[in-house]
C-alpha cells in the first residue's frame, strides 16, 4: 500500500514534468522516468511481462526514437507560454479526473474480483498461450499494421529529391 | 492489496496529464510525447482489471497497445521530421495549409 502511494505520487509528478518543462529534452527523460514507474505498478499488478516489456519498448526503443528526432531538429527557441491555453488546458483536464473519477467510483470493490491469481499468471507462457491461441488473427494484423509503418516511416521521412 | 479503485484514479489523473499537455504545449514532438501518456494510462486501467478480475485476455490487449503506439510514434515522428524540413517549425498553430 506504501509502495503504491510512493510510486503513484512519484508518477504523477513525473508526468506533470512531462507537461510543464519547457525543454523537450527534459520532457522526454521525465516520461522516461514515469514510464520505468508505470512499468513498477505492472509488477505489483501481477503482470511482470507486460511490465518488463513496457521498459524495453517503451522506456528503451521509442524514448530513443524520440530523443533522436529532438536532437535532429533542435529548433532552438523555447516555446512561448500561452496564458489562454493553459487555462483551458487545466480547466478541461481537472474536469476530466472528475468526470473519470465519478464514473470509476461506480466499480464496486467486490463484484467478479478474484483475491488471489492463478500460479504464474502474468508470465511469457500464460501471455503467449493467450495470445497464440485466442488473439491470432490480431497478432497477424498487428505484424502488418508494423510493416505499414516501417514503409511509412521511411516514404515519409525520405528526402526529395 | 490496493484496491483497484487507486489504480483506476491514477490512471485517470494520468490520462488527464497527457489530455492537458495535447491541448497546452505548443511543440509537435512533445504532444506526441503526451499522447504516449495517454496511451500509458489506458494500459495501467487494462492491467488493473487483468489483475482484478484474474483474466490474460487485458494484458494481451496491453500488448496491442504498446505495437499501435510503437507504430504510430514512427509515423506521426516521420511526419514531423518532413513537416520541419518544409517549414522550419514544431508549433502547429503556424500549420495552416490546410486550414479553411
Amino acid at each position: 500500500m506504501i509502495l503504491f502511494f510512493i510510486l503513484a505520487c512519484l508518477s504523477v509528478a513525473f508526468s506533470l514534468a512531462v507537461v510543464f518543462q519547457r525543454n523537450p529534452v527534459h520532457s522526454a527523460m521525465a516520461l522516461v522516468a514515469t514510464l520505468f514507474l508505470v512499468a513498477v505498478l505492472f509488477l505489483t499488478l501481477d503482470a511482470p511481462m507486460v511490465g518488463f516489456l513496457q521498459i524495453l519498448v517503451y522506456a528503451g526503443a521509442i524514448m530513443i526514437l524520440f530523443l533522436f528526432v529532438i536532437m535532429l531538429l533542435n529548433p532552438g527557441v523555447l516555446e512561448r507560454r500561452r496564458v489562454f491555453w493553459w487555462g483551458l488546458g487545466s480547466m478541461g483536464a481537472l474536469l476530466l479526473v472528475f468526470e473519470l473519477a465519478a464514473l470509476f467510483s461506480d466499480v464496486s470493490p467486490e463484484d467478479g474480483r478474484v483475491s488471489a491469481v492463478a500460479e504464474g499468471f502474468g508470465s511469457p507462457e500464460m501471455l503467449g498461450r493467450t495470445l497464440f491461441r485466442d488473439f491470432v488473427l490480431p497478432f497477424e494484423i498487428a505484424s502488418v499494421l508494423l510493416l505499414v509503418a516501417i514503409v511509412g516511416a521511411v516514404v515519409l521521412a525520405k528526402r526529395e529529391e | 492489496m490496493v484496491p483497484l479503485n487507486y489504480y483506476l484514479f491514477l490512471s485517470a489523473v494520468l490520462f488527464a496529464i497527457g489530455a492537458a499537455g495535447v491541448v497546452i504545449r505548443r511543440n509537435l514532438i512533445v504532444v506526441l510525447m503526451s499522447i504516449e501518456l495517454m496511451l500509458n494510462a489506458v494500459n495501467l486501467t487494462f492491467v488493473a482489471f487483468a489483475r482484478a478480475l484474474g483474466s490474460m485476455e487485458a494484458q494481451v490487449i496491453v500488448f496491442f497497445v504498446m505495437t499501435v503506439a510503437a507504430a504510430e510514434a514512427v509515423v506521426g515522428l516521420a511526419i514531423i521530421l518532413s513537416i520541419f524540413r518544409h517549414r522550419q517549425t514544431l508549433d502547429p498553430q503556424e500549420m495552416l495549409q490546410l486550414r479553411w
